[in-house]
C-alpha cells in the first residue's frame, strides 16, 4: 500500500530524502565488501603484484600457487582438522544440551522450573572471571586436552532463552498433550513431534554454536600447549599477527617475504569462507530465529 | 530476572515428578555442566584475598585480607590501565552505539523488498568473521611497505614513508574502534530492524495526513518507537564500561602501543596467566567485576527514575 503511494506522489522533500538514504547505503555496502573483495582478488593473484600495488580491485596476474603452498603446510592442515572436529563435535553437543535443558523448562507445570532456569541464566551476569576458570580447568586436568574446547560452555544462557522461548510459544500445547494421552512418552513426544517443528530455530543455534567454534581463539590461548591440538585461529594469529610463516616459506629473502604477504591473503580466505558459507546457506531461517530472540520471555 | 520465571506455584514435586520424571533425569546433564564449569569457578574468587600457592590450593591457602587489592593500588601503572580501559570503552560506546541505529532506520526507508535483504545480508556478513581474523587484515592492510593503504597513501602523494599504524599508540583507538563499527554495525542492528517491524503502521498514516513527508516519519514515528530499545541497549552497554573485551585488545597489542593498549582484561591475562600470579590476577579482575556491576546497578536506576524502560 505504501509503494503505490509513493509511485502516485513523491514529494520534493522525499526526494531529497530518499537520496540519502540511497547514497548512505551505498557507501555502507561498498565499505562493508572492498576489504573481503580486496582480500579475495590478492588471494588469487601473484604476490609480487599485491606488493607493487597493482591489486586495488580485481586480481592480477592471476594464480592459486598460494593455496597449493597454504594446503601443502603441516601446520595449517592440523588446524584445519582440528577446528572441524572442535566445530562439528562441539556444536553437536551444544546443540543437545540446549534441548534437553530448554524443553523441561518451557514446561509450566514442571516444578522448579523457575529455580533450575535462574541457575542458568545468573551466569550471564555474574562468572568467576579468567583466572578461577584457569584453576578450575587446570583441577580437573583439562588442561592440554583436546576436550577443553567442547565441555566448557555446553549451554549458551543466551540460546537456551531462545529455544525455551520457542517451545513455550511456537509448539503447541494441545497436540503434546493429545501425544501423551495417547500414551506416547515425554522422550518420545520431544523426539518425534517437538524436534520436527523446531526445524529452523535449531538451524539458527546450530550456526551460532558453530560459528563460536569455529571463530573461538581464547580457550585454546588459554588452556592448551600442545601444537597438535590447536585450532586454526591460533596458527592464524601467528601467520597472520605474529610474523611467524610456520615454514611455508623458508627463507628471509625478498621474494619470500613477498610470498609472505601473499599467504596471507589466501590463509584469511581459506579461514573466512566457510562460516560465511554456513550462514548464506542458512540465512533464509534468521529472520525468524531472531524475531523469537527478540520475545525473551 | 522474573520474566524469565515461568512460574510453577501450585504443582506438588510428586505430581510432577510423576509426570516428567523423564525430563528431570535429562535436565541433570545441563544442570552439571553449568555448575562445574560456572559455579565451581566463582568459588575460585575467594583467592583475590588469599595468599594463593598451587599446593594448599584454593580452600587450603592463607587468608590475607584485602593485601592484593592495596597492591594493586599502589601500583604505577593503575591509573593507566583504568584510564586506558575506560576511554576506549566510553570511546567506542559514544562513537559506535549510533551506527547501527542509523543503518537500520536508513534500511527501513528502502521499499524495494530485495534490495533491503540483500543489504541486510552483506552488513551481517562481519559478524561471522573471527577477531584474529579481522585484525589479521587491518594488520595487513596497513603494513608500511606492503600494505594497501600506504600503497595508496604514497601514490595519492600524502605520504612520502609508509607509516606504521598498527605500532603507532595515536592510531590505536581509532583503528579499534573503526574495525569495532565495521564488524558489528549490521548484526547490531537485528535488534532496531525487528523493533521498527513491531511499529503500527496507522502511526505512519496518521503522519502522512499531517503532511509529515518520508524524514519527518523517521524522525517523528520510527526513532520514538524504537526509542525504548535504544534505552535498553544502552543500559546494557553502560553496564560494560569496565569490561573492554580481552581478544581484540590483546591481538592488536605490541610493544610499542601498549601504553594506550594494557586494558584490565588484558593486564590480567599477562600478570595471572603470563607471570602466574593467581591471586594477584584474580584480585584485579574481582574489582573490575564489582565495579561493573556497580555501574550496571547505577545506570538501571537512573533510567528508571527519567523514563519507563530499565532491566528489571
Amino acid at each position: 500500500m505504501v509503494k503505490k503511494k509513493n509511485k502516485i506522489r513523491l514529494a520534493k522533500g522525499d526526494i531529497v530524502f530518499l537520496s540519502f538514504v540511497y547514497v548512505f547505503l551505498g557507501i555502507v555496502t561498498v565499505v562493508i565488501l572492498y576489504p573481503l573483495i580486496y582480500v579475495f582478488s590478492a588471494s588469487v593473484s601473484d604476490p609480487s603484484k599485491i606488493v607493487s600495488g597493482e591489486v586495488v580491485l580485481l586480481p592480477k596476474g592471476f594464480s592459486f600457487a598460494m593455496y597449493s603452498r597454504i594446503f601443502n603446510s603441516k601446520n595449517i592442515l592440523i588446524g584445519y582438522r582440528n577446528t572441524v572436529l572442535y566445530t562439528v563435535i562441539g556444536t553437536m553437543y551444544n546443540i543437545f544440551m540446549t534441548i534437553i535443558a530448554a524443553y523441561p523448562l518451557s514446561k509450566k507445570d514442571f516444578k522448579g522450573n523457575s529455580v533450575f532456569t535462574f541457575i542458568i541464566c545468573f551466569t550471564m551476569l555474574f562468572s568467576g572471571g579468567m583466572i578461577p576458570a584457569y584453576l578450575n580447568i587446570k583441577n580437573l586436568g583439562l588442561l592440554n586436552n583436546p576436550l577443553v574446547m567442547i565441555l566448557p560452555g555446553a549451554l549458551s544462557a543466551t540460546n537456551f532463552i531462545i529455544l525455551r522461548n520457542y517451545f513455550m510459544h511456537f509448539v503447541p500445547g494441545e497436540v503434546l498433550e493429545s501425544a501423551l494421552v495417547d500414551g506416547a512418552s515425554q522422550l518420545k513426544t520431544l523426539w518425534s513431534i517437538v524436534l520436527p517443528l523446531s526445524g529452523p530455530i535449531l538451524a539458527v543455534l546450530t550456526v551460532y554454536y558453530a560459528v563460536g567454534h569455529w571463530n573461538s581463539y581464547f580457550s585454546a590461548l588459554l588452556y592448551l600447549q600442545d601444537d597438535n591440538y590447536m585450532p586454526l585461529q591460533i596458527f592464524l594469529r601467528r601467520i597472520l599477527l605474529l610474523g611467524t610463516s610456520d615454514g611455508m616459506t623458508t627463507g628471509s629473502s625478498l621474494q619470500d617475504q613477498i610470498m609472505y604477504e601473499g599467504l596471507k591473503y589466501a590463509l584469511i580466505v581459506v579461514a573466512v569462507v566457510p562460516m560465511v558459507a554456513l550462514y548464506l546457506a542458512t540465512q533464509k531461517h534468521f529472520k525468524k530465529g531472531i524475531m523469537i530472540g527478540a520475545i525473551k520471555g | 530476572m522474573k520474566r524469565i520465571n515461568g512460574g510453577s506455584a501450585g504443582i506438588t514435586w510428586k505430581k510432577s515428578i510423576k509426570k516428567y520424571w523423564a525430563l528431570y533425569l535429562l535436565l541433570v546433564l545441563p544442570i552439571t555442566s553449568v555448575i562445574i564449569f560456572s559455579y565451581i569457578p566463582m568459588t575460585g574468587l575467594q583467592i583475590a584475598f588469599k595468599d594463593f600457592s598451587l599446593k594448599d590450593g584454593i580452600w587450603g591457602s592463607e587468608w590475607i585480607g584485602f593485601y592484593h587489592f592495596k597492591r594493586f593500588f599502589s601500583g604505577q601503572k593503575v591509573w593507566t590501565i583504568i584510564r586506558n580501559t575506560v576511554v576506549l570503552s566510553v570511546e567506542s560506546l559514544v562513537i559506535s552505539f549510533p551506527f547501527p541505529i542509523i543503518f537500520a532506520l536508513v534500511l527501513n526507508e528502502v521499499r524495494n523488498r530485495r534490495l533491503k535483504s540483500t543489504i541486510q545480508t552483506i552488513a551481517f556478513i562481519p559478524h561471522f568473521i573471527s577477531t584474529v581474523v579481522i585484525v589479521g587484515m587491518m594488520s595487513a592492510f596497513l603494513r608500511p611497505d606492503t600494505g594497501l593503504i600506504n600503497i595508496l597513501l604514497k601514490k595519492a602523494g600524502i605520504i612520502e614513508e609508509g607509516i606504521y599504524f598498527m605500532r603507532l599508540p595515536e592510531y590505536f583507538r581509532a583503528l579499534y574502534i573503526g574495525s569495532g563499527i565495521w564488524a558489528d554495525m549490521g548484526w547490531s542492528s537485528i535488534i532496531y530492524i525487528s523493533a521498527i517491524s513491531s511499529i503500527d503502521p496507522q502511526l505512519y498514516e496518521a503522519c502522512e495526513i499531517d503532511g509529515g513527508g518520508r524524514f519527518k516519519q523517521m524522525l517523528h514515528v520510527t526513532l520514538p518507537g524504537i526509542a525504548p530499545t535504544i534505552i535498553t541497549l544502552l543500559i546494557l552497554k553502560c553496564g560494560h564500561i569496565m569490561g573492554v573485551g580481552f581478544e581484540k585488545s590483546y591481538l592488536m597489542q605490541n610493544s610499542t602501543n601498549l601504553p594506550v593498549s594494557e586494558v584490565i582484561s588484558t593486564y590480567v591475562y599477562s600478570i595471572g596467566i603470563s607471570s602466574r600470579q593467581f591471586d594477584f590476577a584474580t584480585a584485579v579482575g574481582l574489582f573490575n567485576s564489582v565495579v561493573n556491576l556497580i555501574i550496571i546497578l547505577i545506570v538501571n536506576k537512573i533510567a528508571k527514575r527519567f523514563s519507563e524502560v530499565s532491566l528489571w
